[in-house]
C-alpha cells in the first residue's frame, strides 16, 4: 500500500506542477500590462521601471517562474489589489466557506443520488427506472445557478421562509453550524450546489446496478436461494465502490466549480472571491485562488484513487 | 464497432410472408433506431425548432430586441401584447429570449466545433505518433485535466478579459483534453489490428491509413463524446456571461439576461426566471438527443 500512495505521489507531482504553469500564465493572458492596476495614474517612467524591478517583471519568463513558484510554496501569493491583504489569507478564509457548503453538499447528494440510482437500476425499464432517469437527466442539464435563483424566489421573495442571500447577520466569521438560525442561511446554497451530483451519482449508480445484476455471482447467489432483498443487498455492495470514486470527484468538482452558485447566494466562498477578482482584474487573487481550487481537485483525486484500490483490491493490481 | 452489419428482426410485418431478419448497413440501422425513437425525435424538433427561431429571428420576434421603454419596465406575464413580459429596461422579454438563442447556441456548437478538430486531431496524432509524441501530447492533457471544468473556462476567459471570442478559446480549452483522450484510445485500439497491418503491407502511406482505416472508427466515439457536451458547452457559456464574462450590455444573451434580471427578483419575481428557462430547457433536449444518438449508434463509452 505504501509503495502505491509512493507512486500515485510521483504521478501527480508532475500534474500539479503543470498546473502551477497554467496558473502562472494566467497573468500573460491578460491583456495590457499587469502592473496596470497596482501603478498609481501619474507614474513616471523612472517609478515604472523601479516597481517593475521590485515585481520581478524585469526578469527573463522562466526565472519569474520560479521565483513566483517558490513564493507560493511558501504561501506568499503577493497582496490582494482589492483588500490589500495577502492573498493566502483571503483565499484560506473562504476556501473554508465553501468546504461548509461542500461537506453538507456532497453526502446530501451520495444518499439521494445512490438511493435513487439503486432503485432505477434494480427495475430498469420500468416506470420507476423512467422516473428516476427523467430526473436524473434535469439534474445534469439544469443550469443550477438558475435553479439557485428560482429558489430564491420561491423560499425568499414569495414564502419568505428562508433568508435569500449571504452567511448570516453576524458575518461568515461568527457562522456556526450548531445555530439553527445561521443553518437557516446554508439550507438553499447546499440543495442548490447538490443538485447536479445527485443527477451524476444517480446514473452512475444505475449503470453500475443494472450491470452488477448481470453478472455470474448474482446468478449463484440466486441458485443459492437468497431472498430478492438479500441479493439486491449483495449488488449494492459491489456498486459501491465505483459510486464512492465518482462522489469523490464530484466533491472536488463542487470546490472548483461552485463560483456561480456562490455568486448567486453572495456566499463569501472561494467562488465569490473569485468573481470578484475577475471583475476588479486582481490577478493575484486570480493565480492564488486558482491554484490551490485545483491543487485541492488534484488532492481529491488522488485521495479518491487511493481509497478505492483501498476498498477494492482489483483496482491496485491493474 | 463501427462497420459491423446489424441485424434486427422487424415486428411489425406479417412473419408469414417475409423471411425472418432483414440485413442493413450500420447507418441504416442507426437511421432505424434513430427513427423509432420517438423521445429523441420529439427533443430533436425542439431544437430544431429553437434554432430555427434564432435564425430567423426578426421574422418571428414579435418586438425589437434593443427598443427600450420607461413605461413598460418589468411587466408582468401578458401585458399588452408582451407574452411572457418586459425586462428591467422595458423590452420585451419574449423577443430577446428569442434573439438571446443566437449567441446561446453558437457557444453551444462553436466550441465543441473546435475542440472536436483539435482534440481529435492531437489524439490521433498521439496514437500514431510514436511514444515520445503521445507523451508530450497526453501529458500536457492531464495537467488541464486536473482543473475542474468550470473553474478551467473561468480562469482563462477571467484573464483574458471576457468577450465571446476569449470565452469560445476558453471553452475549446476546456473540452479539448477529453476528446483528445477519447481519440487517443480509439486510435491506439485500431491501430493494433490486423487490417491496419493489412494495408500497411499492401504498401499504404501513414496518411492513407489515417484517412481510410483510423479516422472512420475514431470518429463515431469522438462524435458521440461531443454531442454530449453541446449542453456542458451552452451551460458554460451562459454561466460565463453570468458572471459577466460574455457578450456586453445591450446584446441579448440568456445568461447575461439573467444575471441583470436577477436585481429584479423583488419587483417581478418569475419574469426574471425566464431566461434561465430558455437555458434549461435547451440543455436538456441536447441531453436527450444526445442520449438518443448514443443508445442508436450503440458505443459503450
Amino acid at each position: 500500500m505504501l509503495a502505491l500512495i509512493l507512486r500515485r505521489l510521483f504521478y501527480a507531482a508532475p500534474i500539479a506542477l503543470g498546473v502551477s504553469i497554467v496558473c502562472f500564465s494566467l497573468v500573460y493572458l491578460a491583456p495590457g500590462d499587469p502592473l496596470q492596476a497596482v501603478m498609481p495614474a501619474d507614474v513616471t517612467p523612472d517609478m515604472v521601471e523601479m516597481i517593475k524591478h521590485e515585481y520581478g517583471f524585469d526578469k527573463p519568463i522562466p526565472v519569474q517562474y520560479a521565483l513566483w513558484l517558490w513564493r507560493a510554496l511558501q504561501g506568499d501569493f503577493g497582496l490582494s489589489i482589492g483588500s490589500r491583504r495577502p492573498v493566502i489569507v483571503d483565499v484560506l478564509g473562504s476556501l473554508q466557506n465553501t468546504l461548509l457548503l461542500t461537506s453538507f453538499a456532497v453526502p446530501i447528494a451520495f444518499v439521494i443520488g445512490y438511493s435513487l440510482g439503486a432503485i432505477a437500476g434494480c427495475f430498469p425499464g420500468r416506470w420507476l427506472d423512467r422516473i428516476v432517469t427523467g430526473f436524473a437527466v434535469m439534474g445534469v442539464s439544469v443550469p443550477n445557478y438558475w435553479l439557485g435563483i428560482v429558489m430564491v424566489i420561491a423560499f425568499a421573495v414569495e414564502l419568505s421562509w428562508l433568508p435569500a442571500t449571504g452567511m448570516g447577520p453576524r458575518g461568515s466569521d461568527a457562522f456556526s453550524i450548531f445555530s439553527l438560525d445561521d443553518l437557516r442561511y446554508l439550507v438553499m446554497p447546499v440543495f442548490t450546489l447538490s443538485m447536479v451530483p445527485v443527477g451524476i451519482i444517480a446514473r452512475s449508480t444505475r449503470a453500475a446496478v443494472a450491470e452488477i445484476r448481470g453478472q455470474d455471482f448474482v446468478v449463484t447467489l440466486r441458485a443459492k436461494g437468497l431472498s430478492e432483498i438479500a441479493v439486491i443487498r449483495h449488488v449494492l455492495k459491489n456498486a459501491l465502490p465505483q459510486v464512492l470514486a465518482v462522489m469523490g470527484l464530484q466533491f472536488g468538482y463542487l470546490m472548483g466549480g461552485s463560483i456561480l452558485i456562490e455568486t448567486v447566494f453572495t456566499w463569501p466562498g472561494s467562488g465569490f472571491l473569485l468573481a470578484k477578482a475577475i471583475i476588479n482584474r486582481d490577478i493575484p487573487v486570480l493565480q492564488g485562488a486558482i491554484l490551490l481550487l485545483s491543487l485541492v481537485f488534484v488532492a481529491t483525486n488522488l485521495v479518491v484513487d487511493l481509497l478505492q484500490s483501498a476498498i477494492d483490491p482489483r483496482i491496485r493490481r491493474a | 464497432m463501427a462497420h459491423t452489419l446489424a441485424v434486427s428482426t422487424p415486428t411489425d410485418v406479417d412473419p408469414d410472408v417475409l423471411p425472418a431478419t432483414i440485413v442493413r448497413g450500420y447507418w441504416q440501422s442507426v437511421a432505424y433506431r434513430l427513427r423509432h425513437d420517438p423521445v429523441t425525435l420529439f427533443f430533436g424538433a425542439v431544437i430544431l425548432l429553437i434554432i430555427l427561431a434564432a435564425i430567423f429571428a426578426p421574422l418571428v420576434a414579435p418586438y425589437d430586441p434593443y427598443k427600450e421603454s420607461v413605461i413598460a419596465r418589468l411587466k408582468p406575464f401578458g401585458w399588452r401584447g408582451h407574452l411572457i413580459g418586459t425586462d428591467e429596461l422595458g423590452r420585451d422579454l419574449l423577443t430577446r429570449i428569442i434573439y438571446g438563442g443566437r449567441i446561446s447556441l453558437f457557444m453551444g456548437l462553436a466550441p465543441v466545433l473546435i475542440a472536436t478538430i483539435v482534440g481529435s486531431a492531437l489524439g490521433i496524432l498521439a496514437g500514431f505518433g510514436g511514444r515520445r509524441i503521445n507523451t508530450i501530447i497526453m501529458r500536457t492533457m492531464d495537467v488541464f485535466y486536473a482543473f475542474p471544468s468550470v473553474l478551467l473556462a473561468v480562469a482563462i476567459s477571467g484573464a483574458m478579459g471576457g468577450g465571446i471570442t476569449n470565452g469560445m478559446i476558453a471553452l475549446s480549452m476546456v473540452f479539448t483534453p477529453a476528446l483528445c483522450r477519447i481519440s487517443e484510445t480509439a486510435t491506439a485500439q485500431v491501430r493494433s489490428l490486423d487490417f491496419i497491418e493489412a494495408a500497411r503491407a499492401s504498401g499504404a502511406g501513414t496518411f492513407t491509413v489515417l484517412r481510410h482505416h483510423v479516422l472512420g472508427n475514431v470518429l463515431g466515439p469522438i462524435f458521440i463524446y461531443a454531442s454530449s457536451l453541446v449542453s456542458v458547452s451552452i451551460l458554460l457559456a451562459s454561466g460565463l456571461s453570468f458572471l459577466g464574462l460574455g457578450v456586453k450590455p445591450p446584446e441579448p444573451d440568456w445568461g447575461l439576461m439573467l444575471s441583470t434580471l436577477r436585481q429584479s427578483i423583488y419587483v417581478n419575481p418569475w419574469i426574471c426566471a425566464m431566461p434561465g428557462a430558455a437555458i434549461f430547457i435547451t440543455s436538456i433536449c441536447f441531453n436527450l438527443v444526445s442520449d438518443g444518438i448514443r443508445a442508436a449508434m450503440d458505443v459503450r463509452m
